[in-house]
Protein backbone atom coordinates (compact mmCIF):
# COMPACT_ATOMS: atom_id res chain seq x y z
CA UNK A 1 0.00 0.00 0.00
CA UNK A 2 0.64 3.56 -0.60
CA UNK A 3 3.11 5.21 2.05
CA UNK A 4 -0.04 7.99 2.73
CA UNK A 5 -2.50 5.42 2.61
CA UNK A 6 -0.65 3.78 5.39
CA UNK A 7 -0.57 6.38 7.42
CA UNK A 8 -3.98 7.01 7.30
CA UNK A 9 -4.73 3.92 8.08
CA UNK A 10 -2.35 4.08 11.27
CA UNK A 11 -4.19 7.71 12.06
CA UNK A 12 -7.53 6.53 11.23
CA UNK A 13 -8.11 2.26 12.23
CA UNK A 14 -11.83 2.50 12.33
CA UNK A 15 -12.59 5.48 9.86
CA UNK A 16 -10.31 3.98 6.77
CA UNK A 17 -12.27 1.54 4.23
CA UNK A 18 -10.11 1.39 1.47
CA UNK A 19 -7.05 2.40 -0.81
CA UNK A 20 -6.12 2.23 -4.43
CA UNK A 21 -3.82 3.27 -6.10
CA UNK A 22 -3.73 3.27 -9.84
CA UNK A 23 -1.20 4.86 -12.46
CA UNK A 24 0.24 6.66 -9.68
CA UNK A 25 -3.05 8.45 -8.22
CA UNK A 26 -4.18 7.78 -4.79
CA UNK A 27 -7.88 6.79 -3.72
CA UNK A 28 -8.86 6.74 0.02
CA UNK A 29 -12.33 5.70 0.68
CA UNK A 30 -13.13 6.50 4.68
CA UNK A 31 -16.17 6.41 6.23
CA UNK A 32 -18.12 9.77 6.03
CA UNK A 33 -17.98 9.52 9.60
CA UNK A 34 -14.42 9.93 9.75
CA UNK A 35 -14.10 12.45 6.84
CA UNK A 36 -13.90 15.78 8.99
CA UNK A 37 -10.78 14.17 10.78
CA UNK A 38 -8.97 12.84 7.74
CA UNK A 39 -9.09 16.19 6.00
CA UNK A 40 -8.21 18.22 8.57
CA UNK A 41 -5.28 15.81 9.03
CA UNK A 42 -4.22 15.50 4.80
CA UNK A 43 -4.56 19.86 5.24
CA UNK A 44 -2.09 20.24 8.79
CA UNK A 45 0.31 17.21 9.25
CA UNK A 46 3.68 18.41 7.75
CA UNK A 47 4.09 15.54 6.12
CA UNK A 48 1.52 15.55 3.82
CA UNK A 49 0.23 19.21 3.44
CA UNK A 50 -2.66 18.91 1.18
CA UNK A 51 -3.29 23.19 1.01
CA UNK A 52 -4.51 23.25 -2.22
CA UNK A 53 -8.89 21.91 -2.86
CA UNK A 54 -8.59 20.70 -6.49
CA UNK A 55 -12.04 19.42 -7.04
CA UNK A 56 -14.90 17.67 -5.56
CA UNK A 57 -17.41 15.78 -7.46
CA UNK A 58 -19.79 12.71 -6.98
CA UNK A 59 -20.63 9.42 -8.66
CA UNK A 60 -23.97 7.16 -8.63
CA UNK A 61 -23.69 3.68 -8.40
CA UNK A 62 -27.59 3.10 -8.58
CA UNK A 63 -27.63 -0.81 -7.86
CA UNK A 64 -25.24 0.02 -4.65
CA UNK A 65 -27.05 -0.12 -1.21
CA UNK A 66 -24.83 3.07 -0.74
CA UNK A 67 -25.26 4.80 -3.59
CA UNK A 68 -23.38 7.73 -3.80
CA UNK A 69 -19.50 8.69 -3.56
CA UNK A 70 -18.59 12.15 -2.89
CA UNK A 71 -14.77 12.67 -4.21
CA UNK A 72 -12.10 15.51 -2.75
CA UNK A 73 -9.20 15.84 -5.09
CA UNK A 74 -6.70 17.66 -2.39
CA UNK A 75 -3.08 18.17 -3.54
CA UNK A 76 0.00 19.68 -2.10
CA UNK A 77 1.78 22.72 -3.64
CA UNK A 78 4.77 22.44 -1.77
CA UNK A 79 5.00 18.62 -2.24
CA UNK A 80 3.89 17.98 -5.17
CA UNK A 81 1.37 15.06 -4.56
CA UNK A 82 -2.19 14.41 -4.68
CA UNK A 83 -4.44 12.62 -3.07
CA UNK A 84 -8.52 11.39 -3.66
CA UNK A 85 -10.40 11.27 -0.60
CA UNK A 86 -13.98 9.26 -1.25
CA UNK A 87 -16.98 8.50 0.97
CA UNK A 88 -20.23 6.51 0.58
CA UNK A 89 -23.51 7.11 1.44
CA UNK A 90 -26.82 5.96 1.44
CA UNK A 91 -29.61 7.42 -0.77
CA UNK A 92 -31.81 7.76 2.71
CA UNK A 93 -28.75 8.91 4.53
CA UNK A 94 -27.89 11.65 2.12
CA UNK A 95 -25.47 13.46 3.86
CA UNK A 96 -22.03 14.44 4.49
CA UNK A 97 -19.73 16.94 5.93
CA UNK A 98 -18.27 19.66 4.25
CA UNK A 99 -15.03 20.39 3.99
CA UNK A 100 -15.12 24.44 3.54
CA UNK A 101 -13.78 24.71 6.75
CA UNK A 102 -10.76 23.48 5.95
CA UNK A 103 -10.32 24.05 2.61
CA UNK A 104 -12.73 27.48 1.73
CA UNK A 105 -12.46 26.61 -2.71
CA UNK A 106 -14.33 23.32 -1.90
CA UNK A 107 -17.52 26.04 -1.23
CA UNK A 108 -18.72 26.46 -4.85
CA UNK A 109 -17.65 22.81 -5.68
CA UNK A 110 -19.62 21.37 -3.05
CA UNK A 111 -22.79 23.85 -3.99
CA UNK A 112 -22.61 21.92 -7.35
CA UNK A 113 -22.22 18.48 -5.94
CA UNK A 114 -24.84 19.41 -3.99
CA UNK A 115 -27.04 21.20 -7.65
CA UNK A 116 -26.25 18.30 -9.57
CA UNK A 117 -26.60 15.09 -7.12
CA UNK A 118 -28.57 16.18 -4.47
CA UNK A 119 -25.97 15.31 -2.05
CA UNK A 120 -26.41 17.89 1.26
CA UNK A 121 -22.94 18.67 2.97
CA UNK A 122 -23.25 19.29 6.32
CA UNK A 123 -22.33 22.75 8.19
CA UNK A 124 -21.82 24.27 4.45
CA UNK A 125 -21.63 27.96 5.02
CA UNK A 126 -24.08 28.77 1.87
CA UNK A 127 -25.42 25.81 0.34
CA UNK A 128 -27.65 26.78 -2.63
CA UNK A 129 -28.19 25.45 -6.37
CA UNK A 130 -25.14 27.34 -8.31
CA UNK A 131 -25.91 26.04 -12.09
CA UNK A 132 -29.86 25.36 -12.02
CA UNK A 133 -32.28 28.10 -10.60
CA UNK A 134 -33.15 28.24 -7.47
CA UNK A 135 -36.73 27.70 -8.00
CA UNK A 136 -35.91 24.34 -10.29
CA UNK A 137 -38.04 21.50 -9.03
CA UNK A 138 -37.66 18.66 -11.10
CA UNK A 139 -35.04 16.86 -9.06
CA UNK A 140 -30.67 16.45 -9.21
CA UNK A 141 -29.79 16.01 -13.04
CA UNK A 142 -26.70 14.04 -12.79
CA UNK A 143 -28.23 11.01 -10.60
CA UNK A 144 -29.01 7.91 -13.09
CA UNK A 145 -32.38 8.18 -12.87
CA UNK A 146 -33.00 11.36 -14.13
CA UNK A 147 -34.11 11.12 -17.58
CA UNK A 148 -31.56 12.37 -20.14
CA UNK A 149 -34.25 15.29 -21.45
CA UNK A 150 -35.09 16.52 -18.60
CA UNK A 151 -39.12 16.84 -17.49
CA UNK A 152 -40.00 19.39 -19.81
CA UNK A 153 -38.00 22.42 -18.11
CA UNK A 154 -36.13 22.71 -21.53
CA UNK A 155 -39.00 23.25 -23.34
CA UNK A 156 -40.88 25.43 -20.77
CA UNK A 157 -40.76 29.50 -21.84
CA UNK A 158 -42.57 30.75 -19.66
CA UNK A 159 -41.45 34.01 -20.05
CA UNK A 160 -42.75 34.68 -23.45
CA UNK A 161 -46.12 35.44 -21.76
CA UNK A 162 -44.73 38.48 -19.98
CA UNK A 163 -45.98 41.49 -20.36
CA UNK A 164 -42.61 44.05 -21.69
CA UNK B 1 -29.18 45.83 -55.95
CA UNK B 2 -31.87 45.80 -57.57
CA UNK B 3 -31.36 49.93 -58.99
CA UNK B 4 -32.01 50.91 -62.01
CA UNK B 5 -29.49 53.25 -63.98
CA UNK B 6 -30.51 55.19 -66.96
CA UNK B 7 -27.85 57.27 -68.31
CA UNK B 8 -28.30 59.98 -71.27
CA UNK B 9 -24.66 59.52 -72.26
CA UNK B 10 -23.71 55.85 -71.00
CA UNK B 11 -20.56 56.00 -72.94
CA UNK B 12 -19.15 58.94 -70.89
CA UNK B 13 -19.77 56.44 -67.48
CA UNK B 14 -21.20 59.34 -65.54
CA UNK B 15 -24.26 58.50 -63.63
CA UNK B 16 -26.89 60.69 -64.51
CA UNK B 17 -30.04 59.35 -63.47
CA UNK B 18 -30.97 56.56 -60.84
CA UNK B 19 -34.47 55.31 -60.84
CA UNK B 20 -35.96 53.00 -58.40
CA UNK B 21 -38.93 52.80 -55.34
CA UNK B 22 -39.05 54.00 -51.89
CA UNK B 23 -38.81 51.13 -50.74
CA UNK B 24 -36.02 49.53 -52.97
CA UNK B 25 -33.92 52.50 -51.41
CA UNK B 26 -34.60 52.19 -47.91
CA UNK B 27 -33.97 48.56 -48.03
CA UNK B 28 -30.66 48.99 -49.64
CA UNK B 29 -29.54 51.12 -47.01
CA UNK B 30 -30.40 49.06 -44.45
CA UNK B 31 -28.97 45.93 -45.83
CA UNK B 32 -25.92 47.34 -46.38
CA UNK B 33 -25.63 48.98 -42.97
CA UNK B 34 -26.46 45.88 -40.53
CA UNK B 35 -25.10 46.44 -37.04
CA UNK B 36 -24.59 42.86 -35.51
CA UNK B 37 -24.64 42.63 -31.79
CA UNK B 38 -21.70 41.10 -29.44
CA UNK B 39 -23.08 38.49 -28.85
CA UNK B 40 -21.42 34.89 -28.54
CA UNK B 41 -22.56 31.73 -26.34
CA UNK B 42 -19.92 29.29 -27.02
CA UNK B 43 -17.03 28.17 -30.05
CA UNK B 44 -19.41 29.75 -32.83
CA UNK B 45 -18.63 32.65 -31.48
CA UNK B 46 -15.22 31.83 -32.41
CA UNK B 47 -15.62 31.65 -35.80
CA UNK B 48 -17.86 34.75 -35.93
CA UNK B 49 -15.03 36.88 -34.12
CA UNK B 50 -12.49 35.41 -37.21
CA UNK B 51 -15.13 36.34 -39.18
CA UNK B 52 -15.23 40.28 -38.39
CA UNK B 53 -10.79 40.16 -37.85
CA UNK B 54 -8.79 41.23 -41.07
CA UNK B 55 -8.50 38.14 -42.65
CA UNK B 56 -12.15 37.61 -43.37
CA UNK B 57 -13.66 41.54 -42.86
CA UNK B 58 -17.40 41.39 -42.10
CA UNK B 59 -16.99 45.10 -42.75
CA UNK B 60 -16.99 44.58 -46.52
CA UNK B 61 -20.82 43.66 -46.05
CA UNK B 62 -21.42 46.63 -43.75
CA UNK B 63 -22.08 44.81 -41.11
CA UNK B 64 -18.73 44.72 -39.21
CA UNK B 65 -19.41 47.12 -36.38
CA UNK B 66 -20.35 45.14 -33.66
CA UNK B 67 -21.99 46.91 -30.68
CA UNK B 68 -21.55 46.35 -27.57
CA UNK B 69 -25.70 47.14 -26.34
CA UNK B 70 -28.87 45.79 -28.10
CA UNK B 71 -29.88 48.86 -28.24
CA UNK B 72 -27.64 49.86 -30.96
CA UNK B 73 -27.96 47.01 -32.78
CA UNK B 74 -30.24 45.51 -35.32
CA UNK B 75 -28.78 41.97 -36.02
CA UNK B 76 -28.43 39.57 -33.37
CA UNK B 77 -26.41 37.00 -34.34
CA UNK B 78 -26.88 33.62 -31.85
CA UNK B 79 -23.33 32.00 -32.13
CA UNK B 80 -23.65 28.92 -29.90
CA UNK B 81 -25.67 26.79 -27.35
CA UNK B 82 -28.45 28.14 -26.08
CA UNK B 83 -28.67 27.02 -22.34
CA UNK B 84 -32.35 26.61 -20.86
CA UNK B 85 -30.91 29.59 -17.97
CA UNK B 86 -29.76 31.70 -20.77
CA UNK B 87 -33.18 31.85 -22.53
CA UNK B 88 -34.49 34.94 -21.05
CA UNK B 89 -31.89 36.48 -21.30
CA UNK B 90 -31.73 35.83 -24.77
CA UNK B 91 -35.09 37.01 -25.37
CA UNK B 92 -34.73 40.45 -23.07
CA UNK B 93 -31.86 41.33 -25.32
CA UNK B 94 -33.87 40.73 -28.62
CA UNK B 95 -36.96 42.94 -27.17
CA UNK B 96 -34.29 45.27 -26.46
CA UNK B 97 -33.16 45.99 -30.01
CA UNK B 98 -35.37 48.01 -32.26
CA UNK B 99 -36.67 47.31 -35.03
CA UNK B 100 -36.42 46.76 -37.44
CA UNK B 101 -34.28 43.79 -36.47
CA UNK B 102 -33.13 40.35 -37.85
CA UNK B 103 -31.67 37.13 -36.05
CA UNK B 104 -29.50 34.55 -37.45
CA UNK B 105 -29.36 31.28 -35.76
CA UNK B 106 -25.53 30.34 -36.10
CA UNK B 107 -24.18 26.90 -36.14
CA UNK B 108 -26.39 23.70 -35.68
CA UNK B 109 -26.70 24.17 -31.39
CA UNK B 110 -28.72 27.62 -32.03
CA UNK B 111 -30.15 26.27 -35.09
CA UNK B 112 -31.14 22.70 -33.43
CA UNK B 113 -29.46 21.96 -30.15
CA UNK B 114 -27.34 19.38 -31.92
CA UNK B 115 -26.09 17.07 -29.90
CA UNK B 116 -27.03 18.18 -26.66
CA UNK B 117 -30.20 16.36 -26.55
CA UNK B 118 -30.37 17.23 -22.83
CA UNK B 119 -32.62 18.46 -19.28
CA UNK B 120 -30.50 21.63 -19.77
CA UNK B 121 -30.24 22.75 -23.72
CA UNK B 122 -33.08 24.49 -25.54
CA UNK B 123 -33.31 22.16 -28.51
CA UNK B 124 -32.84 25.56 -31.41
CA UNK B 125 -33.14 29.41 -30.58
CA UNK B 126 -36.39 29.60 -32.73
CA UNK B 127 -38.32 28.29 -29.69
CA UNK B 128 -38.39 31.61 -28.14
CA UNK B 129 -36.70 34.38 -30.70
CA UNK B 130 -38.08 34.38 -34.48
CA UNK B 131 -34.76 33.30 -36.33
CA UNK B 132 -34.42 34.58 -40.63
CA UNK B 133 -31.40 32.61 -41.46
CA UNK B 134 -30.16 29.63 -40.30
CA UNK B 135 -26.08 28.94 -41.07
CA UNK B 136 -25.39 25.53 -40.69
CA UNK B 137 -22.21 23.83 -39.62
CA UNK B 138 -20.59 22.80 -36.21
CA UNK B 139 -18.95 25.39 -36.05
CA UNK B 140 -19.89 27.43 -39.67
CA UNK B 141 -16.62 28.87 -41.24
CA UNK B 142 -16.52 32.41 -41.27
CA UNK B 143 -17.46 31.97 -45.25
CA UNK B 144 -20.31 30.05 -43.68
CA UNK B 145 -21.39 33.23 -42.26
CA UNK B 146 -21.36 35.02 -44.75
CA UNK B 147 -23.49 33.06 -46.47
CA UNK B 148 -25.85 33.77 -43.77
CA UNK B 149 -25.65 37.66 -44.26
CA UNK B 150 -25.81 37.60 -47.96
CA UNK B 151 -29.12 35.57 -47.77
CA UNK B 152 -30.30 37.50 -44.91
CA UNK B 153 -29.35 40.88 -47.04
CA UNK B 154 -31.63 39.25 -49.81
CA UNK B 155 -34.57 38.88 -47.61
CA UNK B 156 -34.44 42.37 -46.60
CA UNK B 157 -34.24 43.55 -50.08
CA UNK B 158 -37.69 41.69 -50.13
CA UNK B 159 -39.26 43.47 -47.11
CA UNK B 160 -42.16 46.12 -47.76
CA UNK B 161 -41.31 49.14 -45.71
CA UNK B 162 -44.26 51.41 -46.63
CA UNK B 163 -46.90 48.56 -47.25
CA UNK B 164 -48.05 45.91 -45.24
CA UNK B 165 -46.07 43.07 -44.69
CA UNK B 166 -47.45 39.53 -46.68
CA UNK B 167 -47.58 37.26 -44.48
CA UNK B 168 -45.23 34.70 -45.44
CA UNK B 169 -42.19 37.62 -45.29
CA UNK B 170 -43.45 38.52 -41.77
CA UNK B 171 -40.87 37.95 -38.77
Amino acid sequence: MHALAERIKREFPDGFVDAVEWRGDLAVTVRPSAVHAVAMFLRHDPEIDCDYMVHVSSVDWPDDEERFEVVWEVASIRKRHRIRLKTRVSEAECQVDSLTDVWYGANFMEREVYDMMGIRFRNHPDLRRILMPDDYTEGYPLRKDFPLQGKGWRDTFEFLNEKV
Amino acid sequence: MGLIQLGRHQKDGDIDVITTTIERAVNWARKGSLWPMTFGLACCAIEMIAAVSSRYDMDRYGAGVFRASPRQSDLMIVAGTVCRRMAPVIRKIYDQMPEPKYVIAMGSCATSGNIYDSYSVVQGVDRFVPVDIYVPGCPPTPEALFDGILKLQERIMQKRVFTTQPEQVKA
